[in-house]
């Protein structure tokens, strides 16, 4: 490679000219989709050879790449060119979404190369979620493909209005109009209920430019534009800044005592100084009394624009509220339908407690009805207990607390969120938000002059649940029970929760699927918290396996009221015990799914009550346990005097 | 009513979202500062973006110690004129061990005076959030990567297991001692940095605008002898010659171009008429095939 002498071409105004003008253009952002295989990364290479964006060492890089991992012969492979990981270079395929940028004298675009591959279409909807139009590729000689309809479905739920068809490797079926014409067919019915405003079928060749940006010689049948021609006109513009205003807060900037303003980027709509806005939350009105911008004061602001605002009055605002038009507001619930993409290889299960994170707000979140899973071949509703990897369904979701939102339909800044996995942290999910369930909005908590509280002073406790965790045959009911004895003994209002029992009777409805041990859990957690509230002190001894689950069932009691108890016995020994039999079967394999044999058991980290039970007797576990219960009445007892007025 | 914004104007208020999401959501970010136009353009955004607050984070700059003297100046004027809380980071058992690209390559330099660098000054201060200037026009495996980039507690990037990025909705949630790369300029060009420096005025290192400057040629590369420690081999010689850099490193990695362009106007024109990538000016993407990525799963930025 030589170091070149540049021309510097332009007189100076001819420079600013042109920057005026590419201030002008709009900017398109679409991305490639379909199935492997089907031309998606050799189509964005085209593109960017024939706009002239590859630069002289980028090519003399890829003609070398080409010749080392190319499928292409002898001809440049310009898949190399955005397949930009190791891997995907070794293994020939897409795994993760690439992002381009390319100009043409009419329009600014950023495209991303998504892969085709099922196991990665997460990579896919991730691109998906920022684009506006999605050029659907299908192999002429394939035709429409279960990844086609997948990713054709997932663009929708994801708000893609604007689909272009590219029939690719037209050369290899000779150029032939049935074929493309039959294709055209069946993607447009398949595609009807998909709500595309606009879906346009090209017939191409990526590899060798035809009807890419240049016209093609070959197909004299095809009176329609280019791909090209098609990119740079088509208009998919939705009129954001036309919608009632939104403003989700993110950030309450308040260097000092004199300045409080809430910054943000407008979701929608448009504001000015003057204009009356209320928090979507409480209600509370205000009205906007600057827009602060560095480079001063700003008259007006709208979609897009990341701004802060500062208010006539002293109203209480974090992150995660919303400063929305009084004319129109967004719903603020904590039950919802939503369409839920799943991304984890972990299956999404209902009950299970995962993290709901929209722009800027968060809250704890269960499903709590899986209504169906939409099957992408033929859009049936079918009846799931789960939902797994890149399988797209209908939920219902209760929040921890209400947040603010409109249907995604309407807003798709608004009505979006993702789920968070509470362990691993990963993005599990993706979800778009349907309508709030009715119920949410129609039931109030009561507030009731008799509370907890009273109930357990009657008592003369205080109210706490102990979660009695651990294997099958580990001592759980057995030290229970006695605990439980020693509690009555001492004038205690007690109550056992034992998995066997609830079992035969509130839960004799579910199996032992990880959906349905979830479930169990869910429900015993909830009577257990009922209990709690009603002044008991509550034991549950159930194997509750997952550490997701039972983190649930803490979240569900007030702070210091869950007491998770490890009853540690090592397999070796539960499974030499077998009080029930039930090692030897299981071991036998004639019960499936038994905890410790082929279904995990997660070990708690932090118990409050670590127990070892080897060597030592029930009635040494039982006095840990009230040793226990007694410091922490102690130490309450202590504070509420010295807190109290 | 239509206000449609321009593209310059798209692309600032996204980072500028993208900035205040972490000062958010995170316990202590930093920003990373290596001095150059894309530095500066970032820096430019964190002051509109938390106005009239100074940024709420520090800013690092990591030191090899072979950075070109004019970009040491400037960094230290621009730090006392904004104001901003600035952190010099210096691998010192490389300066020890008298680490150089000369004696011991670009590989073994950048890993130990950059790479690890950046690692011991992360850990040193416990920061979780970084952010970066890396924009995806730059590199391959850079167009790859998310806004919100997840490290592991060793600092490693796993490209194959991204997270999924939807939206404007980003993940910050990580555990003790993990940390977030995050990447404001990701969807901006390097035509667009240039124009947004010229509409808004934003001050860059003078090495960016052709002048005479002493270099020599080595290796197919102009390199500027910018002090002493670089020596001459047999047959070079230094000559004064009017160029400029497109990307500013490591003075003895970073290769100038002849160019007569000395204004920002000029620069533009002549990006117009580019023919070549502006990193091919960089000795370390050159290594070997793949060589980013590499560099980045081990830390780098």
């Amino acid at each position: 490679m030589r170091h070149i002498m540049a021309k510097s071409l332009a007189p100076t105004d001819g420079v600013r000219d042109y920057l005026a003008a590419q201030e002008k253009k709009s900017l398109l952002r679409f991305l490639t989709c379909g199935s492997v295989d089907d031309g998606k990364s050799t189509l964005i290479g085209r593109l960017l050879s024939d706009t002239k964006q590859i630069f002289e060492d980028q090519l003399a890089a890829l003609e070398r790449d080409s010749r080392k991992h190319g499928t292409t012969g002898d001809d440049i492979d310009f898949a190399l060119l955005v397949d930009g990981l190791e891997a995907e270079r070794e293994q020939g395929i897409t795994i993760d979404v690439a992002y381009r940028f390319f100009a043409t004298p009419k329009r600014k675009f950023i495209v991303a190369d998504t892969p085709g591959h099922e196991q990665y279409t997460r990579n896919m909807a991730t691109g998906a979620s920022t684009a506006d139009l999605a050029i659907v590729l299908i192999d002429a000689r394939q035709g429409v493909l279960p990844q086609t309809r997948r990713h054709s479905i997932i663009a929708s739920l994801l708000g893609i209005r604007h689909i272009v068809l590219a029939v690719n490797k037209i050369d290899l079926v000779g150029f032939d109009q049935a074929i493309f014409e039959r294709i055209t067919e069946a993607y447009g019915q398949f595609s009807r209920d998909l709500g595309f405003q606009t879906i346009v079928p090209i017939p191409m060749s990526a590899r060798y430019g035809d009807n890419v940006t240049g016209r093609s010689d070959s197909m004299e049948w095809y009176s329609g534009p280019t791909l090209i021609e098609h990119l740079e006109t088509v208009s998919v513009e939705e009129a954001v800044v036309e919608l009632p205003f939104r403003f989700p807060v993110q950030y309450v900037n308040r260097p000092n005592l004199d300045f409080r303003g809430f910054a943000g980027t407008i979701a929608s709509g448009s504001v000015a100084p003057g204009d009356e806005v209320v928090v979507a939350k409480s209600g509370k009105s205000s009205r906007v009394k600057r827009i602060v911008s560095y480079g001063g004061d700003l008259a007006q602001a709208a979609a897009g624009q990341a701004v802060t605002l500062v208010l006539d009055d002293e109203v209480e605002i974090s992150r995660g509220n919303m400063l929305v038009s009084p004319a129109a507001r967004p719903q603020v619930a904590d039950q919802f339908a939503a369409n839920i993409v799943w991304f984890d290889e972990h299956a999404l299960l209902p009950g299970r407690s995962y993290i709901l994170r929209t722009e800027t707000d968060q809250s704890s979140a269960t499903v709590t009805d899986l209504k169906y899973r939409i099957n992408v071949n033929d859009f049936a509703h079918e009846a799931a207990k789960s939902l797994e990897m890149n399988e797209v369904g209908i939920c219902n979701i209760s929040t921890r607390t209400p947040i603010a939102f409109d249907p995604f339909a309407e807003n798709r800044t608004t009505g979006a969120f993702i789920l968070i996995d509470r362990i691993s942290n990963a993005t599990v999910g993706a979800g778009m938000i349907l309508h709030s369930l009715r119920r949410a909005e129609n039931i109030h908590w009561q507030s009731l002059d008799v509370g907890k509280r009273v109930r357990a002073d009657m008592k003369n406790q205080r109210p706490a649940v102990f979660w009695f965790t651990g294997l099958s045959g580990s001592g759980k009911s057995t030290i229970a029970n006695l605990f439980e004895k020693k509690l009555f003994a001492t004038g205690r209002h007690t109550y056992i929760l034992d998995g066997d029992n609830v079992r035969h009777g509130l839960n004799r409805d579910l199996g032992f699927t990880d959906a349905d041990r979830v479930e169990n859990i869910r429900r015993v957690a909830e009577v257990a918290r009922l209990m709690a509230d009603a002044g008991l002190i509550v034991i549950v001894s159930f194997i509750s396996p997952f550490s997701a689950e039972r983190r649930m069932a803490r979240e569900l009691m007030a702070d210091g009221e869950f007491i998770e108890v490890f009853v540690d016995t090592p397999f070796e020994e539960c499974a030499r015990r077998d009080p029930k039999g039930l090692y030897a079967r299981a071991l036998n394999g004639e019960i499936k799914n038994f905890t410790g044999v082929d279904s995990p058991y997660e070990a708690p980290e932090k118990p409050e009550i670590h127990l070892k039970t080897l060597g030592k007797s029930a009635e040494q576990m039982v006095d840990a346990l009230e040793h226990w219960l007694n410091e922490r009445d102690i130490a309450e007892d202590q504070y509420d005097n010295g807190g109290g007025i | 009513m239509t206000i449609a914004l321009t593209h310059l104007q798209r692309l600032e208020a996204e980072s500028i979202h993208i900035f205040r999401e972490v000062a958010a959501a995170f316990a202590k970010p930093v920003m990373l500062y290596s001095v150059g136009k894309d530095s500066s353009v970032l820096m430019h955004l964190a002051m509109k973006a938390f106005y009239p607050a100074k940024p709420p984070f520090p800013f690092l700059h990591v030191d090899t110690t072979w950075k070109f003297r004019e970009m040491i100046a400037f960094r230290d004027q621009m730090a006392q004129k904004l104001g901003f809380d600035l952190l010099v980071h210096v691998n010192e058992d490389g300066v020890r061990d008298n680490i150089n690209p000369f004696d011991h390559g670009s590989n073994t330099h950048t890993h130990v005076m950059k790479t690890v660098a950046l690692r011991q000054a992360l850990d040193k201060y416990g920061f979780d959030a970084a952010f970066g200037g890396a924009r995806r026009d730059e590199e391959k495996s850079r167009a790859k990567e998310r806004i919100f980039s997840f490290r592991n507690a060793q600092h490693v990037w796993d490209p194959k297991n991204q997270r999924p990025e939807m939206w404007k909705i980003f993940n910050t949630r990580i555990a003790s001692g993990e940390s977030i790369r995050v990447f404001p300029l990701s969807n901006w060009t390097e035509l667009d940095i240039w124009q947004y420096i010229l509409q808004e005025n934003i001050p860059i290192v003078p090495l960016y605008l052709a002048k005479e400057r002493p270099v020599v040629e080595r290796d197919g590369m102009l390199i500027l002898r910018d002090d002493e420690r670089m020596k001459l081999r047999p047959g070079e010689t230094v000559e004064n010659r009017l160029v400029r850099f497109r990307t500013l490193g490591c003075y003895p990695l970073t290769g100038a171009i002849e160019s007569d362009a000395d204004t920002l106007e000029a620069i533009v024109g002549e990006m117009l008429t580019a023919r070549t990538s502006e990193r091919q000016g960089r000795l370390i993407d050159r290594d070997e095939a793949g060589s980013m990525e590499k560099k980045k799963r081990e830390g780098y930025f």
